[in-house]
C-alpha cells in the first residue's frame, strides 16, 4: 500500500513534467505554424479556444478558421510607427480581403530601429521591415536576408512617407527657442535620445551638424564645438525616441525636445495645449524606408502579400493614413490636402549632404566617430 | 571527513543526481556562457583589450561599480537594521514588513524602474521635495543607487536574518553580567558573528547591482561618461551590430561576477571552519 | 560546509522582545527608534514604489483599469507568462532537488565549484543571460543556422523565453534546499536504507517530509521571479504583440505607447501575483514554525 502511494507520486511527477515539455513543444509548434499558412488557422482556433478572450487578432477568429488560405504577416518596425501601423494594418486587412478573399493577420513588433534590425538579423522571421533609416536595412543585406538593391524595389527610395526633425517646446515658448543656434545657449536644456541606440537621434544629430556646418562655413572644428556645446545642454540621454518624449512630457524635464515631426505632433495630440512645435530654419529629410525580407518571405510563402502590403503604403488610402499620423505623404494630392500641417522648410538629405548612410554612420556614430569625440574628449 | 565517504555512499542516487545536475547545469548555464567566450574569440587580444579599456567603457565600469558598491553599503547598514528589528522586536505589522522584503525579488525590474523614476523625478513625490534643496536623484548616479538599493535589499536582509535567529543568548548574557552596555555588547559580541553574513549579503547585492539593467535604464540619465552603466553599453554595442565587442564587455562583467561569487563561497567555507573549530 | 546561504529565513523561531530578558534588550526608546528607522527605510525603498504603481493604475478610474487588464493582448501576455512559469519552474525544481541531494548527501571533489556555478546566474547581468541564447541559437549563432534549416525556432519564440527564464531562476530552488538539507544531515536516510528502503522511497518518505516547506518556498520564489523577469526576456523575445510578449514586456510596450495608466494597471496585476506569492510564503512559514514545535 505504501509502496503504491510513492509510486503514485513518481507517476504524478513524470506526468507533470510531460505536460510541461508538451506545452513547450506546443508553443514551439505555434511558432512553426505561423510559417505554414494551412495550420496557422488551426493554431489560431486552438489558442482562442484555450481562453475565451484569446482572439487577439483584429478580426474575429471564426473567419480565420473558416478560411483555409488565411495568412500571417510579421511587420518589424521602429518605435514611433505604432499608431501609424495600427491604423494602416486595419485598412490593409480589409483591402486584401476585398481583393483576394484571403484573410491576413498582421503581427506587429516595435522597438528601437537598430535593435529591431538586429533581431531580424538574429532570426526573427519578419516578412517586411519598416525601419527608421536605410542603414539598418542595409545591415540585413550582408547575410542575404534582403537583396542588395532593395532601395530600388519601391518608389522614392523605398520610403513611402518622410518626416523631419522639429523642436517641441513648452507652451508659450518661454525660452524663446527659434532655431538650432538657440540650443547651445547657456541655461537651455535639450532633450534628445542617444544617437548610438536611437535611429531618430541620428537624424537629430545630423540635422544639428548640417546647421552648424552652414553657419561655420564648413569649419569642422567649429562644427564639433557646436555639437559639444549642444550635448553639454542635454541632461538626459534616453535610449529611444519614446523614452525622450516621456522624459520631456511626463517628467517635465528640459526646455526643448528634438523629435520626429510625427512624434512631436503625436505628443501635442496626446497632451493638448501644453506644447508648441517650432520649425527650425533648416532640418533634414528623414526617409524611413521599407523592404520585404526576401529570404523569410520566400520561405514562408508570403512574398505576394508582403509586396502588396508595402505597395499599399503608396496608394491614396495608405498615404492618407500616413498623413493622418503626421508622416509627410509622398503622393502630391494627399500632400496638398495636408499642406497646412506640414510647413515647408529647407531640408538637407542624407545622400547629398552626408554621402549616404554608410558614410555618415562611419564618420559620426561608429566607435571613435564624431559623436564619441563630442562626449569623451575634453 | 574523508573517512565518511564510504559510509555516505550507503545512500542511493549519487550518480544519477550528480549526473543530472551537471548535465542540466551544462545545458542551461555553462554551454550558453561558453558561447559568450567563443564569440569573444573573434577578437584578437589587443582588440579585446582595446575594447574593454576604451574610455567610455572604463567610465561605465566606474559608474556601475561605484553605484553598486554604494548601494550595497547602504543595504548592509539598513539591511542589518531591518533584519535586527524583524528578528528581535515585536511590533504591529511585522509579518507584513517581513513579507515586503521579498517584493524586489518578485516585482519586475522594469516596473520598479518606472515607479522609482516617477517618484524621484523633479516632479515626483519625493523628487519635488528634494528639488528645491538642489538635490537631484533621478538621472544622476544617485538615482542609479536608489534603484540598486531597491534591488539589493532582500539579499542582505535574507542572509542576515537566519544567522541572527540562531545566535545564542549565552554570550550576550555573559557580556551583560560583566557589565557591558548593549551597544558595547553588540559591537564586541554580536557583530563578529554577523560580519560573515553581512559580507555575503553585501557581495550578493553588489554583484547583482553591477549587472542590473531593467530598473536602472529608466532612472539613470544614460549619459556617456557620467551615468551610463556597463549593461547598457553592452546593449548599445549589440544594437550597432558590434557583437564581438558586446561579448567582450559582457565577458569582463561575467568574470567580475564569478570572482565575487568565488570570494563569497571561499569566505563562507573559511567562516564555517572557524565556527566549527571554536 | 556549504557555500550557500538560504535566501530567506526559513526558521522564524519566535523570539519576540517581551520574551527576552530585560538586561538582554534595548531600552524602549532605542527599540522604538530602531523600529521607526527600519520602517521608514522599508517604506521609502519598497512600499513607496508599490504605492506609486497602485495610484497610477487607478488614476483614470476603475473602468480604464478593467479595460487595461482585460485587453486581449494583456490576456495573451498573461497566458504566455503563465506558460513560461509552468515549464521553467518544475524543471528548475527537479534540478534543485537533484543537485541538493548530490551536494548534501555525498562528499566529492569540486563540490564548492559546483555550488559556485549554481549561484552564477544570480550574479550574471540579465542582459547577458538573454544574449547568450542569441549567441547560441540566433541566425548567426553557433548552432542557430542549423536549427533554422530544420525549422526549430528557439529565439524570438516561446522556447527562447523559457530558456532565458530558466537561466535567471536557475539557482532559486537549489539555493533554498542545500542549506536546509545540510543541517538535516543523513541519519534519517541512512536509517531508512538500513531498514531496506530503496532509492525513491527514501526520498519521498524520509527526505521530502523534512524539506517540503523549504522546497515549496524555493518554488514560490522561483515562480515569482520567473513571472517578473524583464531584462533577459526582452533580449530574446520578438516583441510581437499577442505572440511573444510576456506581462513585463507588455507593460513596457504600453508605457511606450503613452498608455501610462494602462501600463501601471497591468503592472499592478503582476504585483498582485507577487503579493499572493508572498502571502502563500507567509502561510508556509507559519506552518514550518508549527511543524517544528510539534
Amino acid at each position: 500500500m505504501k509502496l503504491k502511494s510513492s509510486k503514485r507520486i513518481v507517476l504524478f511527477t513524470v506526468i507533470a513534467l510531460f505536460v510541461a515539455v508538451l506545452s513547450a513543444c506546443g508553443s514551439n509548434n505555434n511558432g512553426k505554424n505561423a510559417s505554414s499558412s494551412s495550420s496557422a488557422s488551426a493554431s489560431a482556433s486552438a489558442s482562442s479556444s484555450a481562453s475565451p478572450a484569446g482572439s487577439a487578432s483584429s478580426e474575429p477568429s471564426g473567419t480565420t478558421a473558416a478560411e483555409p488560405k488565411s495568412i500571417e504577416l510579421l511587420n518589424v518596425s521602429y518605435d514611433p510607427t505604432r499608431e501609424l501601423y495600427e491604423a494602416f494594418n486595419k485598412s490593409f486587412v480589409d483591402y486584401w480581403k476585398k481583393e483576394t478573399g484571403q484573410t491576413v493577420k498582421i503581427n506587429q513588433s516595435h522597438g528601437g530601429s537598430g535593435a529591431q534590425a538586429r533581431k531580424v538579423l538574429d532570426g526573427l522571421e519578419a516578412d517586411v521591415v519598416t525601419l527608421a533609416l536605410a542603414y539598418d536595412i542595409d545591415s540585413l543585406t550582408e547575410s542575404g536576408l534582403i537583396k542588395k538593391d532593395w532601395q530600388q524595389s519601391f518608389e522614392s527610395n523605398s520610403s513611402p512617407y518622410t518626416s523631419t526633425i522639429v523642436f517641441l517646446v513648452r507652451k508659450g515658448n518661454p525660452k524663446g527657442i527659434k532655431d538650432w543656434g538657440d540650443l547651445v545657449k547657456d541655461g537651455i536644456q535639450v532633450i534628445t535620445p542617444n544617437p548610438k541606440t536611437s535611429g531618430g537621434a541620428r537624424w537629430n544629430y545630423l540635422a544639428a551638424w548640417g546647421y552648424a556646418q552652414q553657419q561655420d562655413g564648413n569649419d569642422e572644428a567649429k562644427t564639433k564645438d557646436f555639437l559639444k556645446k549642444l550635448f553639454a545642454n542635454v541632461p538626459v540621454l534616453d535610449t529611444g525616441a519614446r523614452g525622450s518624449t516621456t522624459t520631456f512630457v511626463e517628467r517635465k524635464i528640459g526646455d526643448v525636445l528634438l523629435a520626429w515631426e510625427n512624434e512631436a505632433y503625436l505628443a501635442k495630440k496626446e497632451y493638448g495645449d501644453e506644447f508648441e512645435i517650432v520649425t527650425p530654419s533648416l532640418s533634414i529629410l528623414a526617409e524611413p524606408p521599407v523592404a520585404v525580407v526576401d529570404k523569410n518571405a520566400d520561405k514562408r510563402g508570403t512574398r505576394e502579400v508582403a509586396e502588396a502590403y508595402l505597395k499599399y503604403l503608396y496608394t491614396p488610402e495608405g498615404q492618407e493614413i500616413a498623413a493622418q499620423n503626421f508622416y509627410r505623404p509622398r503622393l502630391q494630392e494627399v500632400a496638398d490636402k495636408y499642406k497646412d500641417q506640414f510647413p515647408t522648410l529647407n531640408l538637407l538629405t542624407i545622400d547629398k549632404d552626408f554621402g549616404g548612410w554608410t558614410e555618415a554612420q562611419k564618420k559620426h556614430f561608429a566607435d571613435g566617430g564624431t559623436f564619441d569625440e563630442v562626449y569623451t574628449k575634453g | 571527513m574523508a573517512s565518511q565517504v564510504k559510509e555516505r555512499r550507503v545512500l542511493p542516487g549519487f550518480r544519477i543526481t550528480l549526473g543530472y545536475s551537471i548535465l542540466y547545469l551544462s545545458l542551461i548555464v555553462l554551454i550558453p556562457l561558453a558561447a559568450l567566450v567563443v564569440k569573444t574569440s573573434g577578437l584578437t587580444l589587443p582588440q579585446f583589450w582595446h575594447t574593454v579599456t576604451s574610455e567610455r567603457v572604463l567610465a561605465s565600469y566606474r559608474v556601475s561599480l561605484l553605484t553598486a558598491l554604494f548601494a550595497a553599503l547602504v543595504n548592509v547598514v539598513f539591511g542589518l537594521l531591518v533584519a535586527w528589528v524583524l528578528v528581535r522586536y515585536r511590533f504591529p505589522g511585522k509579518k507584513i514588513v517581513d513579507g515586503l522584503i521579498d517584493m524586489p525579488f518578485a516585482l519586475p525590474t522594469a516596473v520598479a524602474g518606472i515607479a522609482l523614476t516617477s517618484i524621484y523625478a523633479p516632479n515626483g513625490w519625493i523628487g519635488s521635495l528634494l528639488d528645491p534643496l538642489g538635490i537631484k536623484v533621478a538621472y544622476t548616479p544617485l538615482g542609479i543607487t536608489v534603484a540598486l538599493v531597491f534591488i539589493g535589499l532582500p539579499f542582505v536582509v535574507r542572509t542576515v536574518q537566519p544567522v541572527l535567529h540562531e545566535l545564542e543568548n549565552d554570550m550576550e548574557e555573559a557580556a551583560a553580567l560583566l557589565g557591558a552596555h548593549r551597544w558595547r555588547t553588540f559591537r564586541k559580541v554580536l557583530l563578529p558573528d554577523l560580519i560573515p553574513p553581512l559580507i555575503t549579503g553585501f557581495a550578493l547585492a553588489f554583484s547583482r547591482g553591477i549587472g542590473e539593467y531593467g530598473s536602472v535604464v529608466f532612472i539613470s540619465g544614460n549619459m556617456p561618461m557620467k551615468t551610463e552603466i556597463t549593461p547598457l553599453l553592452i546593449i548599445t554595442k549589440l544594437e550597432q551590430f558590434e557583437y564581438s565587442q558586446a561579448t567582450a564587455i559582457a565577458l569582463v562583467l561575467l568574470i567580475i561576477s564569478f570572482a565575487l561569487l568565488l570570494l563569497i563561497n571561499t569566505l563562507q567555507r573559511w567562516t564555517n571552519r572557524r565556527l566549527r573549530t571554536s | 560546509m556549504s557555500g550557500t546561504v538560504p535566501i530567506a529565513a526559513v526558521s522564524p523561531k519566535p523570539q519576540p522582545a517581551d520574551v527576552r530578558p530585560k538586561h538582554l534588550n534595548e531600552s524602549r526608546g532605542v527599540r522604538i527608534l530602531l523600529i521607526s528607522i527600519a520602517l521608514i527605510f522599508v517604506g521609502l525603498v519598497v512600499v513607496l514604489p508599490m504605492l506609486t504603481v497602485i495610484v497610477q493604475a487607478f488614476r483614470k478610474g476603475w473602468e480604464t483599469y478593467a479595460d487595461a487588464i482585460s485587453d486581449p493582448d494583456a490576456i495573451s501576455a498573461l497566458r504566455l507568462t503563465l506558460t513560461v512559469a509552468l515549464v521553467a519552474v518544475p524543471l528548475n525544481t527537479l534540478f534543485g532537488a537533484a543537485a541538493a541531494w548530490a551536494i548534501t548527501k555525498f562528499t566529492f571533489r569540486g563540490k564548492n565549484l559546483l555550488i559556485t556555478l549554481i549561484d552564477l546566474p544570480f550574479a550574471v547581468s540579465p542582459v547577458i543571460s538573454g544574449m547568450v541564447y542569441i549567441l547560441l541559437f540566433g541566425a548567426q549563432g553557433l548552432i542557430g543556422p542549423w536549427m533554422m534549416e530544420h525549422d526549430y525556432k528557439v529565439v524570438f519564440a516561446t522556447p527562447g523565453i523559457i530558456l532565458a527564464t530558466m537561466f535567471v531562476t536557475f539557482p532559486f530552488v537549489a539555493r533554498e534546499l542545500i542549506p536546509l538539507m545540510e543541517t538535516q544531515g543523513v541519519q534519517d536516510e541512512e536509517a531508512a536504507v538500513s531498514l531496506g528502503a530503496k532509492g525513491w522511497r527514501v526520498f519521498f518518505k524520509v527526505t521530502l517530509p523534512n524539506i517540503k516547506w523549504g522546497l515549496l518556498y524555493g518554488v514560490i520564489l522561483c515562480n515569482a521571479r520567473a513571472m517578473g523577469e524583464f531584462g533577459a526576456v526582452s533580449v530574446v523575445s520578438g516583441h510581437i504583440r499577442g505572440e511573444t510578449n510576456t506581462l513585463p514586456l507588455h507593460i513596457e510596450i504600453l508605457y511606450n505607447e503613452y498608455q501610462y495608466t494602462a501600463s501601471f494597471a497591468v503592472a499592478s496585476l503582476l504585483m498582485l501575483l507577487a503579493i499572493i506569492t508572498l502571502v502563500v510564503k507567509g502561510i508556509i512559514e507559519h506552518k514550518m514554525a508549527t511543524s517544528r514545535t510539534h
